[in-house]
């Protein structure tokens, strides 16, 4: 499987229909590239035309920007701007609610103008076309899913539907945490907390969150995230449940469910 | 007597009038020491979000028992008002019950429903002193609320509770003084709860009871301009300002962080000399590290914080036991606004007292801890935002102080020179396509 970039594309005279903005994490992570394959994966079966940025693509400039650091935001920011706008890009997927968010709410306002569409909406909407097809009796059948819902796809932008939405299809039995939805307890990224050590405690917010997470009983934790992934995936490896579940992007669940 | 009384009321009502006024002017004054470059488009939306977080109480309803005793509360507030209508006409004009004429029969069944709001509010004031000081709720045992903030609480419940037991008393009287046909005192029929009252008042003279009906309707008006004078000092200031910060709350995405206009020009100018004016000024502060900094929104929202805690208990960083509390964030802006507002009372003029809002009030540890996540905009029944406020100052702590723990210059420098967050080659930032 071939992944084209938008300079390939250009080069050969053709526009892909999206940009797949792929983010930091997507790209250097080893865990969330999983979730950055499964997703272009899942545009290849279904056959979405789109491409990467690749080499061109820059951090957003979200951590920066919650930092404090407005200069370098508002650097990054005018950099992929210049570059998306050059490209003469008009519509954006992505796997990270915090790209999501910074292109889709405070681009605009720097003249970036785009239609941002998070992976889950697309996925939901794939689902609703009968565009995504799932196998007979799916490696998820009948096990127990619990989603954690994002701050930045939530509170943030109101997507609360969408990811349990995509979850219905596996045939699972979805089970909410204490603190779901718009009451959903944050997993301790945000605002360039997954770059420095956290304050003083009594205990950490992955932890507290991974308890909840725990208590369900779920087999599987859904994020939609991968700072909340790798956030996730740590906490229950402190309550050592490694074993017993496993944080799972709902890109990977659709990729290793579909036909 | 019967012609002083009404130059007395009048005083009185004209000095806690002025009163009022004059701080109320000064709260104003305050605020809008606050920056005021955002403009609040839209009225549509936003006199919608003043019948639905205001008027409507829709995010109070997340925990239903809660919601309906403060609805009781406060529709009884709402509603008694007319009876202090009337109580306010009676006094400037010596009347007595001026409303009994015009609408005579009606009249007991005004004041029937008044009375039984004006019990659903005693038992809910009771139970809401129960709440705060024998039942163990975490948010309103927190530390946040130690020495006068749990003072003003109660005092609050307590003085609603007085207010409306002289009410009860200055009607029971009333109707003992009915049963002796007492001059002055026109036949209204039967009070559903003060009638109870009754027989225990009954067996005094008719000058007694004059006397405790006069007494109570007089503490109980002077309670109420006493009260009203008491809300600017108290976090019960929320009665007035609820509904304005109702208005300007946000309606874009909670996630669209405030832009910084001036910054974004100064990176455009730098990337593109070309577009720079001759006559640029470079920006002078950056972010907020005293209130003057802050957009007078969030000076409002300081003054309309009732402090009941539900941004803490929702904040991932509070709960998990960090020095960060968004309640403590808000009380703490409302706590330098106050003490600037007595700096500027006394001196004409703001006097530098050598303290800031950063540092003096809200410390380095306590910014740190935020993890942007929106859950305290999301709890708060208003909507408004610690952590607008929260990161204004963290921009003035790296931009003005040059102030973030190691780690995040680290990350700094990443983004700034490998276009990520972590020191990884940009050139690698398609690898992963190859491997698929």
């Amino acid at each position: 499987m071939k992944v084209n970039t938008m300079a390939e594309m250009m080069a050969s005279g053709t526009m892909p229909e999206y940009l797949f903005w792929v983010g930091c994490a997507g790209s250097f992570d080893q865990r969330a590239q999983k979730i950055t394959k499964a997703f272009s994966l899942i545009l290849d079966k279904v056959g979405i035309s789109y491409a990467i940025l690749g080499k061109e693509e820059a951090c957003t400039g979200d951590p920066a920007r919650r930092a404090g650091n407005e200069f370098l935001f508002q650097m990054m920011a005018y950099q992929n701007i210049q570059v998306m706008n050059a490209y003469g890009v008009k519509k954006i997927i992505t796997t990270c609610p915090h790209c999501f968010n910074t292109i889709k709410n405070e681009y605009p306002e720097l003249g970036g103008n785009y239609e941002v569409i998070h992976h889950t909406t697309l996925l939901q909407s794939l689902i609703n076309e009968g565009k995504i097809v799932l196998k007979e009796g799916g490696a998820f059948k009948g096990k127990k899913i619990s989603y954690h819902d994002s701050c930045y796809l939530g509170r943030a932008n109101n997507i609360y539907e969408a990811p349990r939405k995509v979850l219905e299809i596996l045939d699972a039995e979805l089970i909410e945490m204490k603190r779901c939805r718009s009451n959903g307890l944050c997993c301790g990224a945000g605002g360039a907390q997954m770059f420095k050590e956290e304050e003083t405690g009594t205990t950490r917010i992955n932890i507290e969150r991974a308890e909840e997470a725990v208590a369900t009983g779920a087999q599987i934790i859904a994020a939609a995230c991968p700072f909340c992934n790798t956030m996730m995936t740590d906490g229950i490896k402190n309550k050592e449940k490694e074993n017993e579940m496993e944080v799972l992007d709902i890109a990977e669940l659709i990729a290793e469910s579909m036909a | 007597m019967e012609m002083i009384a009404p130059l007395i009321f009048l005083a009185l009502l004209a000095t806690a009038g002025f009163l009022f006024y004059k701080k109320a002017n000064l709260i104003k004054k305050t605020i809008f020491l606050g920056k005021s470059e955002i403009q609040y488009a839209e009225p549509g939306r936003r006199w919608k979000q003043v019948l639905l977080l205001a008027l409507g109480q829709k995010k109070m309803f997340k925990n239903p028992l809660v919601a309906f005793l403060h609805l009781i509360i406060y529709a009884g507030f709402i509603i008694i008002n007319i009876e202090v209508l009337e109580i306010i006409i009676d006094g400037i004009t010596g009347k007595h019950r001026v409303f009994l004429p015009f609408i005579g029969s009606y009249y007991s069944l005004f004041i029937n429903v008044f009375e039984l709001l004006a019990f659903g509010v005693t038992v809910v004031c009771v139970i809401f002193l129960v709440r705060r000081n024998i039942l163990y709720i975490k948010r309103l045992a927190s530390n946040d609320l130690a020495g006068w903030p749990k003072t003003d609480a109660n005092l609050i419940l307590v003085v609603e509770i007085i207010l409306m037991s002289l009410f009860f008393l200055m009607n029971g009287a009333d109707q003992a003084l009915q049963n002796v046909q007492a001059p002055h005192y026109a036949p209204t029929g039967s009070f559903i709860v003060s009638s109870m009252l009754v027989p225990g008042l009954s067996s005094l003279s008719t000058e007694t009871l004059v006397l405790i009906e006069r007494s109570a309707w007089w503490l109980h008006i002077i309670g109420i301009l006493a009260f009203l004078n008491y809300l600017p000092y108290s976090k019960h200031l929320h009665i007035i300002l609820a509904f304005p910060a109702a208005y300007y709350s946000a309606l874009e995405p909670a996630g669209k962080m405030k832009n910084m206009p001036s910054v974004q020009n100064e990176v455009l100018y730098a990337m593109d000399p070309s577009k720079a004016p001759t006559d640029a000024a470079p920006p002078t502060t950056f972010g907020a590290k005293d209130i003057f900094d802050l957009n007078w929104k969030n000076l409002m929202e300081a003054y309309s914080c009732t402090e009941c805690g539900r941004c803490s208990a929702a904040c991932p960083a509070t709960t998990t036991g960090k020095l960060l509390s968004p309640r403590k964030i808000m009380m703490s802006t409302r706590d330098r606004l106050e003490e600037v507002a007595q700096n500027i009372n006394q001196n004409t003029n703001f006097v530098d007292d050598q303290k800031t809002l950063l540092h003096n009030y809200i410390s380095v540890e306590e910014l740190r801890a935020c993890t942007t996540c929106n859950a305290c905009v999301e709890a708060c029944p208003v909507s408004l935002s610690p952590l607008d406020i929260i990161m204004e100052l963290r921009r003035s702590l790296i931009m003005e102080e040059s102030n973030a723990p190691a780690e995040w210059n680290n990350t700094f420098s990443n983004i700034e020179n490998n276009f990520a967050p972590w020191k990884f080659s940009p050139e690698d930032r398609e690898n992963w396509a190859k491997e698929i």
